[in-house]
């Protein structure tokens, strides 16, 4: 007897547990299979670049601490270095060695949570997150040590950063650095080798190496998909050419290539924490001398950096006045989700929520 | 590192190949008239030598005679880059064609700068309001808001 | 005050008549609903004694409390942490943190609310059973915090239903939102079987 079936609009609304934040889906189904996707968002639209033009120079820095709340020092970074290109103002070295230790404190964190969050998503309910949560704690307490903040810390300044760090910071960050890697074979040991989070994970949510280039993807997504781009390697910044690390890449473009990626590029990080603690001079000044009321010379820049989700840039026009004249920010977990249709079409609703845990979103930075 | 390709050498081959589209150009960016916009975008991506299969970002500045939209676009293969610029005047309706179809990167940007700005993309297959809802007035980050 | 659910056919149809709700919220929330502690002097006075009775059912009351995180930015991962192995919620009885508004009792506004969130969050408020408790956490949802200038910001959540405790910081640490939640508890041990709220009447 032949069934008849109608197509459907579900909604996987704003308040979602597992929409990482408030992001709204509207899904069509033919019974439990996809057939498209439209993402909805805007519910934390701030309006970020409307009031960075009634704000000074370093008024904004707190601004940028909440696009990506889970990495707000690359944020800090990648608006400091945009101001800096602008008004042609050197950091010096023992400055640009302190912001090269913190990012990559912070993308280890970020990556932490990534993943953690993910693997809550493919079904182990909180244990990954709690594991990984008792690491970030400790990164969460040397920050705490040197900035006073746990989560938007507002350090970076436009020449450098605002406060010196303490005497017994280089100690606790050797001592993290000695131990962290044996927690990252912890959670290899627990959780690679899995058959349920293998068949969950592996050849799901393919994103083929030209997408991914026409999409603009960039951050680890565009690095599983196959593209050697890191613009640590590709377009050094600040003093990233001096140190010496590899660039971690998959061929397959599935979740599974997604969440490895992440974890070896936290094996990565802890190399070059090691070679700046090594490199840093012992005594110098923090940040160079910029007056409080800066007005740099009318002209437009785009200063980017590679944050944990991506490629962050900060796009800054100004006239010669204290404020910017326009300032905009390409968010690079906005482009990411470009190819959700893509990779969502055809699915099971079950595998939606992994594919989109896959992708690492942070609604902070798409919204702005 | 990623270098800078010369505004004014790529001006002149775009010039002859689609001869009336170039603008201006000075030593970071290229003005290209908003009609040829399409053409323009096709030719960079498919030339060999210049091959810009990558879109970063796209945005848009008001100054109040005119507005002004903003491509950066950079070749992974030849590790280069190109900022690449148009104008629109007019506040009522400017409209630019839209370059969705070259590169996909462009999808949500222009829907943002629709809603934001105002400016109409032609092309674009779903152009509506992205981060503000629908019945908003206005558009905020113009310079004449509130 | 009810949501009116609109007939829509299409996915256009059913933006429009979003956008329609939104810009209602926009005219018609201009002004704070009133803070229910204004009136809990007055219920004092009137009240002769709490039964041995309403004192047991409100020790109870406070000390399993159910909560719902409505968490849209950075400090919902603070309001995580404070239900992490570190500043551990689950001893003061918050053990079970469900998504879900029909099995809460006290909601956590953590995080910027915008125009285009409010519907959704008094959607949730409303679908919450009696009697029930809010939370505003964080300089965003007290007062609209460093976004207050902005367009398309609430200046406060207590413009769209009434908050019982607020917890200053931008993000609060996870010490100061127990200190907010203990806070909350010593206001439910103050009501009774009837009027366990002191405020919805």
């Amino acid at each position: 007897m032949p069934i008849k079936t109608e197509q459907f609009y579900l909604n996987v609304g704003p308040q979602h547990p597992s929409t990482h934040g408030v992001f709204r889906l509207r899904l069509s189904l033919d019974g439990e299979v996809v057939t498209d996707v439209e993402p909805i968002i805007g519910y934390l639209h701030r309006g970020i670049e409307k009031l960075a033009e009634s704000r000074t120079y370093t008024q904004i820095i707190p601004l940028t601490d909440r696009l990506d709340y889970l990495a707000s020092m690359t944020d800090n970074v990648a608006y400091c270095l945009a101001v800096e290109k602008l008004a042609g103002i050197k950091v010096p070295e023992r400055a640009e060695h302190i912001r090269v230790i913190f990012s990559e404190l912070m993308r280890i964190s970020s990556h932490m949570m990534a993943v953690g969050f993910y693997l809550n998503d493919c079904g182990a309910f909180f244990t990954p997150v709690l594991y990984m949560w008792r690491e970030r704690e400790k990164i969460i307490d040397l920050f705490d040590m040197v900035c006073g903040q746990r989560l938007l810390y507002n350090y970076m300044r436009v020449g450098g950063v605002s406060q010196d760090i303490p005497d017994e910071f280089i100690p606790a960050v050797k001592k993290f650095v000695a131990e962290m890697p044996q927690y990252i074979g912890e959670y290899n040991q627990l959780i690679k080798q899995n058959e349920i989070f293998l068949a969950r994970s592996k050849g799901v949510g393919i994103l083929p190496k030209e997408t991914a280039i026409n999409i603009g993807a960039s951050g680890p997504v565009l690095r599983a998909s196959g593209v050697k781009w890191d613009i640590r390697k590709m377009d050094p910044y600040s003093i990233y050419d001096r140190f010496d690390f590899e660039v971690p890449t998959g061929d397959a473009g599935d979740c599974y290539d997604r969440y490895w990626v992440r974890i070896q590029e936290m094996t990565q990080s802890l190399r070059i924490i090691e070679q700046a603690i090594n490199q840093m001079p012992a005594k110098g000044p923090i940040c160079s001398d910029v007056p409080q009321f800066f007005r740099p010379p009318p002209g437009e820049t785009y200063g980017y950096i590679e944050a944990p989700k991506g490629n962050l840039g900060f796009y800054i026009v100004s006239d010669g006045s204290i404020a910017p004249y326009r300032l905009h920010i390409y968010p690079p977990t906005l482009i990411n989700i470009t190819a959700l249709k893509d990779m969502m079409i055809g699915w099971k609703v079950a595998d939606l929520i992994i594919i989109f845990g896959s992708m690492d979103v942070v609604l902070g930075e798409i919204d702005r | 590192m990623t270098v800078a390709v010369n505004a004014e050498e790529t001006g002149q081959k775009i010039a002859e190949a689609i001869p009336g589209s170039v603008v201006s150009s000075d030593k970071g960016s290229l003005t290209v008239d908003s009609k040829a916009l399409a053409q323009v975008s096709v030719f960079l991506k498919n030339t060999p030598g210049l091959e810009f299969d990558y879109l970063t970002v796209l945005t848009a500045v008001d100054y109040l005679d005119y507005f002004e939209v903003i491509y950066r676009l950079v070749s992974l293969r030849n590790n280069q880059s190109l900022i690449l610029k148009t104008r629109v005047f007019g506040r009522d309706n400017p409209t630019v064609p839209s370059v969705t179809d070259t590169w996909r990167a462009a999808y949500y940007q222009e829907r943002e700068i629709f809603d934001l700005l105002g400016i109409k993309f032609e092309g674009h297959p779903d152009l509506r309001r992205l981060l503000l809802w629908e019945g908003f007035n206005g558009h905020p980050l113009r310079r004449d808001y509130l | 005050m009810e949501i009116i659910r609109p007939e829509v056919s299409t996915p256009q149809e059913a933006d429009l008549a979003e956008g329609k709700l939104i810009n209602s919220f926009l005219e018609n929330c201009t002004s704070q609903y009133p803070d229910p502690d204004k009136w809990l002097d007055e219920e004092i006075r009137r009240n002769v004694l709490l039964t041995t009775v309403d004192a047991a059912v409100a020790w109870a009351r406070q000390r399993s409390i159910f909560p719902l995180i409505f968490g849209t930015a950075c400090c919902a991962f603070e309001m995580i942490a404070a239900s992490g192995p570190r500043f551990d919620l689950s001893r003061f009885g918050m053990d079970i943190i469900r998504f879900s508004p029909r099995q809460a009792d006290v909601m956590l506004i953590t995080g910027t609310i915008t125009w285009k969130m409010a519907t959704a969050a008094r959607m949730i408020y409303d679908q919450m059973p009696e009697p029930k408790w809010v939370i505003a956490v964080g300089a965003c949802a007290i007062s609209g915090g460093t976004f207050r200038e902005s367009y398309s910001v609430v200046p406060g959540i207590n413009r769209i239903m009434p908050v019982d405790v607020y917890v200053p910081g931008c993000p609060p640490r996870p010490e100061a939102m127990i200190h907010g939640i203990n806070r909350l508890q010593a206001k439910i041990v103050k009501g009774t079987i009837d009027n366990p709220n002191l405020a919805l009447k």
